[in-house]
């Protein structure tokens, strides 16, 4: 019981540690970093849940009988490189926010965006 | 991987956490090793512990690397956390053991492929032969995703560099890059064999680990290495940007019209027992054109990624160093 699920706890852990960096930290770069972490706990489970005891990695040869799942390898090969991608995509936001608010922390930019509501709406009700 | 990733909470300087990053996707790949997944931690390692890590340092060095100390309501986040982890390891122990071959994930289509896709694809790597011809379609969403992306980061970052400012940053760059020799020498001989080695990752991708995926990450990273040691307009000079545009494109164009070819034959989309007279020749042909495909595009988009963040950086130093002179 305790080493068959053994690999979906540490699954779970990691996801949560993952989860817990994007809800509490304020850094954007960090919260991506925390997004990494929940993917690849993800791209575990997957990989976990294909392998098979006693069981070789799936390239066919005469003398093999058994083979692990291949195609959970499949989804994640592709989900890696796309999560690579969507990672870039969402790093090159922070650049253009840390452009334009001169800032990366979640709260500075709240502050500022809340300054200029503001003065747009002393401006509406002179 | 869970005391580096609690280090990674606790750590303040960015820098530190982009590093221990690039340890987790590296011990990660190691973990699919030992899983089986060979393909897959080829993937890992040359796009977690290299590029990605990579790209975060680049970005640090334009947003600064010191994290704010002040948190925001840390515990009721602690509560959701606590509590949604413990629903799901509540919901773990209706999971099949870890390993047993009767799981219901094994009972469906998998067994099929490992019977079967030696008489009907003829590659013996069945991650590829999944990849490549069952799941094609899917694939090509996947490699169509890349290239958005890669659009995406091409619209967000793009500076277009005024003509007579070139020359002056392309001295500031090459006078920062005059340094380093040995790391230079040493890099220059061995940039041909990691472009080798990303060919032979290509087209051995039928027979062991590998495959355009593989291929494209390794080849950008040759010359991404090339970019690094010797400065962006030294790299500019060897590989044409608008060219690589264009690859990025092609390769996404060369999958689609290896599908719209096995439709002309009549067969499905993607489905290349027409496109020869044989059935498996047929399979082969297709499965070597799209990975040719899937290689192209990736190795385009992720120098067409790192260009443009480098060339960012390149256009705010080359700023700040106008207005210190004024």
């Amino acid at each position: 019981m305790l080493m068959g699920l053994f690999n979906d706890w540490i699954v779970v852990i990691l996801m949560m540690i993952g989860l817990y960096i994007v809800i509490a930290h304020g850094n954007l770069i960090k919260k991506l970093v925390g997004l990494t972490i929940f993917q690849t706990s993800v791209f575990i489970f997957y990989i976990s849940m294909a392998k098979v005891d006693g069981g070789t990695a799936p390239i066919l040869s005469d003398d093999i009988v058994q083979y692990s799942n291949p195609l959970p390898h499949v989804l994640i090969l592709t989900a890696i490189v796309v999560g690579i991608a969507t990672t870039a995509l969402g790093l090159a936001l922070v650049v253009r926010i840390k452009e334009s608010y001169g800032s990366i922390e979640e709260e500075e930019i709240q502050l500022q965006d809340n300054e200029i509501k503001d003065e747009s709406k002393e401006e509406a009700q002179p | 991987m869970v005391v580096v990733a609690i280090a990674i909470i606790r750590m303040k300087d960015l820098f530190a956490v982009v590093m221990l990053s690039g340890i987790y996707s590296l011990l990660s790949a190691s973990f699919f090793v030992a899983m089986d997944a060979v393909d897959v931690a080829f993937t890992e390692a040359a796009v977690g512990a290299g590029i990605s890590t990579l790209l975060m340092l680049v970005v640090i060095t334009m947003t600064g690397h010191k994290e704010n100390t002040t948190r925001h309501k840390p515990l009721p986040a602690l509560i959701a956390v606590v509590i949604t982890g413990g629903l799901l390891i509540y919901g773990t122990l209706d999971m099949p053991y870890f390993g047993s071959a009767d799981a219901p994930i094994h009972s469906h289509v998998a067994s099929r492929y490992v019977t079967d896709s030696m008489q009907e694809i003829g590659v013996p790597n069945i991650v590829t032969s999944v990849l490549a011809s069952y799941r094609a379609f899917d694939t090509f969403g996947e490699v169509v995703v890349i290239f958005t992306a890669g659009i995406g980061v091409l619209a967000l970052l793009a500076v277009a560099r005024r003509p007579e400012d070139v020359e002056e940053i392309d001295s500031i760059n090459d006078s920062m890059h005059e340094q380093h020799l040995v790391i230079r020498i040493v890099t220059k001989m061995l940039i041909p064999f990691i472009l080798l080695f990303a060919l032979y990752v290509q087209f051995h991708g039928d027979f062991g680990p590998g495959g355009g995926f593989q291929a494209g990450v390794i080849f950008a990273a040759a010359i991404i290495l090339y970019a690094m040691l010797f400065g962006l307009s030294t790299a500019r000079k060897v590989i044409n940007q608008g060219f690589i545009h264009l690859i990025a494109a092609v390769g996404v164009l060369i999958y689609g019209s290896v599908g719209i070819a096995s439709m002309l034959n009549g067969g499905n989309f993607l489905d290349y027992n027409v496109l020869a007279i044989d059935p498996i020749a047929g399979q082969h042909l297709g499965i070597l054109l799209i990975e040719w495909g899937v290689g192209c595009t990736v190795a385009s988009t992720m120098i067409i990624i790192f260009f443009n963040f480098a060339g960012r950086r390149e256009m705010q130093q080359y700023n700040e160093n106008k207005l210190n002179k004024s």
